[in-house]
């Protein structure tokens, strides 16, 4: 059952990918990209990683697209069909470096069961444990806030900054 | 507690799949006439009185109507997604319904059934998750339609939801804090032992119900429909069936909004004053509270528990049904910019103090070594109390509650730039 639900849900992601490229309209290949990334939340749910599941919902499909979508109203692409596939030597390359990187990926990974994989990594049967007790939430949660909160508080500061710089760009455009 | 088995289990989720998708259309037919009849009350009208006793039968009539009513099909509109359009908008505003707990568990020969269609371990996240795609439909079906009101509907619906997104996650953080869980089962046993929610985080409350009123698209922030300026906005080429889901999605969110308000801030099942309502997990079993001594009583489970329980929340969610029918036909409508001041520059602050305040009087609490009970409960009201009785001075600035302003003083008050 869970592995037909994957291939279904990997034929999704792959097919949806490729939507996204092969389309012509933009917002068509907006929804496409909404699609893939929906799929690759039902993934996580087989992974039964729930929590990362909702949150892929709602940053990725729910805020990041729409954002996007404002893009390209805002921006009235009028030549919605024009024929804008790139061809030739860009082509070639795109397949050379995705081929090259799900080779890496297979021969790191491939074969190898995933609860396997997981079991491996040190510290699993800690995260069991925080997982019964208090919940995906929490798991996430307490690392993020005590560990690791330095460089998360600089990321924020990192997007700060990226957000105060493209306002700063678009307004001397106006 | 005795698990259901597997097969049962199955069986179990597809009746209430099916007995709760049921209610909730039946519920919509009834909000639409509620609706009707109610906005006839308050304009001293009668409203649809004919078909039927009391014209109960009347949505019953508007759908049949619908059904056979012809599809116009406008010529421009890119066909896929202007079919894609009403079910994107009807899909979330229906599934949300799978994570809302309706009643106490019931118990049946084969074990006890939770009454939740999917008791998900991430509950709140999956609501806001999904609502976060509702703004799909309303901008699909405004933008294929290839009209310039429609477009400029839809766009206003993804601006406005987007905004109100952030007001209504913000809002929703307190109530998690205090739970100490993201599920709602476990806030509603949460609220069965303490205070409902809605006391002890009375600003979380308020600002959840504005931010819910902004997502639902509903007056006085029904921006995208706005009959005045864009004839009826998003679907204004829609016709028959396909306006109808629209319709019914409108009603769809305006029932889920209001099913989680009462689960959320109003103890959700909960029947108030009652202890043998409760059913709180404790140790794999359920339990409904302590003895004196700090021993576990275990629960009685029973259908008329569970029955009673149901018509608690059914009549918690129609009480915010009727609000938001009552405020539609009482405020009018917010200009396009004072909608987007109102999210940007005061919900959004308002909900990250809130959250701050909130968590600084949980922490000063527990250093004190209070950390549940009345005391616990009774501080934070009384904390929340002021930051909304300051909410309201700071939206009122002088003008309802200090009253008899002089005339000229209300002339020369700001204008409108402000909610």
């Amino acid at each position: 059952m869970e592995l037909i639900l994957f291939y279904v849900f990997a034929v999704t992601v792959v097919g949806g990918g490729i939507g996204v490229v092969a389309s012509r309209n933009p917002v068509a290949s907006l929804m496409f990209m909404v699609v893939s990334l929906a799929s690759v939340a039902g993934i996580y749910v087989l992974l039964e990683a729930h929590f990362l599941a909702a949150i892929q919902v709602m940053v990725y499909a729910g805020a990041i697209m729409v954002l996007f979508l404002f893009v390209i109203m805002l921006l009235n692409l009028g030549h919605d069909y024009r024929d804008d596939l790139v061809r030739g030597l860009y082509a070639v390359c795109a397949f050379v470096v995705s081929g090259a990187i799900c080779g890496i990926l297979a021969t790191r990974f491939g074969g190898a069961e995933t609860s396997a994989l997981y079991e491996s990594f040190p510290g699993a049967a800690a995260m069991d444990l925080e997982l019964a007790e208090r919940g995906a939430v929490s798991l996430i949660a307490r690392p993020l806030f005590q560990e690791y909160v330095v460089p998360f508080e600089i990321t924020g500061i990192l997007l700060l900054v990226a957000v105060v710089g493209a306002v700063a760009l678009a307004k001397k455009r106006v | 507690m005795n698990e259901l088995s597997p097969t049962a289990f199955l069986i179990a989720s597809a009746v209430k799949v099916l007995a709760v998708f049921t209610a909730l259309m039946v519920a919509i037919m009834y909000a639409t006439w509620a609706e009707r009849r109610l906005s006839a009350f308050i304009q001293d009208r009668l409203g649809p009185n004919r078909v039927g006793p009391f014209g109960l039968l009347q949505p019953i009539a508007d759908g049949l109507k619908n059904i056979i009513k012809e599809e116009t099909d406008p010529a421009t509109a890119s066909r896929f997604f202007f079919v894609l359009g009403p079910m994107l908008s009807i899909m979330p505003a229906l599934v949300t319904f799978a994570v809302i707990p309706f009643a106490a568990p019931l118990p049946t020969p084969w074990g006890t059934v939770d009454m939740i269609v999917a008791d998900l371990p991430v509950g709140v996240l999956y609501i806001l998750a999904i609502s976060s795609l509702g703004v799909y439909g309303i901008f699909l079906g405004g933008w294929s339609s290839n009209n310039k009101y429609a477009l400029l509907g839809g766009l206003r619906a993804s601006a406005q939801m987007v905004s109100y997104e952030v007001g209504l996650g913000l809002s929703l953080i307190p109530v998690m804090m205090l739970a100490g869980n993201v599920t709602l089962t476990r806030m509603v046993a949460d609220q069965q032992l303490g205070l409902w929610y809605i006391l002890p985080l009375s600003l979380g409350f308020l600002l959840f119900l504005i931010s819910a009123f902004a997502e639902t698209n509903r007056l006085p922030f029904d921006m995208p429909e706005a009959e005045s300026e864009l004839v009826t906005g998003y679907h204004t080429e829609y016709s028959s069936m396909k306006f109808s889901m629209f319709f019914i999605a409108e009603y769809a969110h305006v029932i889920t909004a209001s099913a989680l308000m009462a689960t959320l801030f109003l103890g959700g099942w909960d029947i108030p004053f009652w202890a043998g309502d409760n059913f709180i997990p404790y140790e794999g079993g359920l339990i409904s509270g302590f003895t004196a001594a700090g021993d576990p009583i275990p629960a009685q489970l029973s259908i008329w528990t569970t029955l009673l329980t149901l018509g608690a929340f059914m009549l918690k969610t129609t009480f915010f049904v009727v609000l938001y029918i009552w405020v539609r036909w009482t405020l009018p409508r917010f200009r396009y910019d004072q909608v987007m001041h109102l999210g940007w520059k005061v919900m959004l602050p308002t909900a990250l103090a809130y959250v701050m305040l909130v968590g600084a009087t949980i922490l000063v609490l527990d250093q004190l070594g209070v950390s549940g009970g009345p005391g616990f409960a009774l501080a934070l009201t009384a904390v929340s109390l002021v930051a909304t009785g300051m909410f309201a001075l700071y939206l009122d600035r002088g003008r309802i509650i200090t009253g008899a302003a002089p005339a000229g003083r209300a002339a020369r008050a700001v204008p409108a730039a402000h909610p």
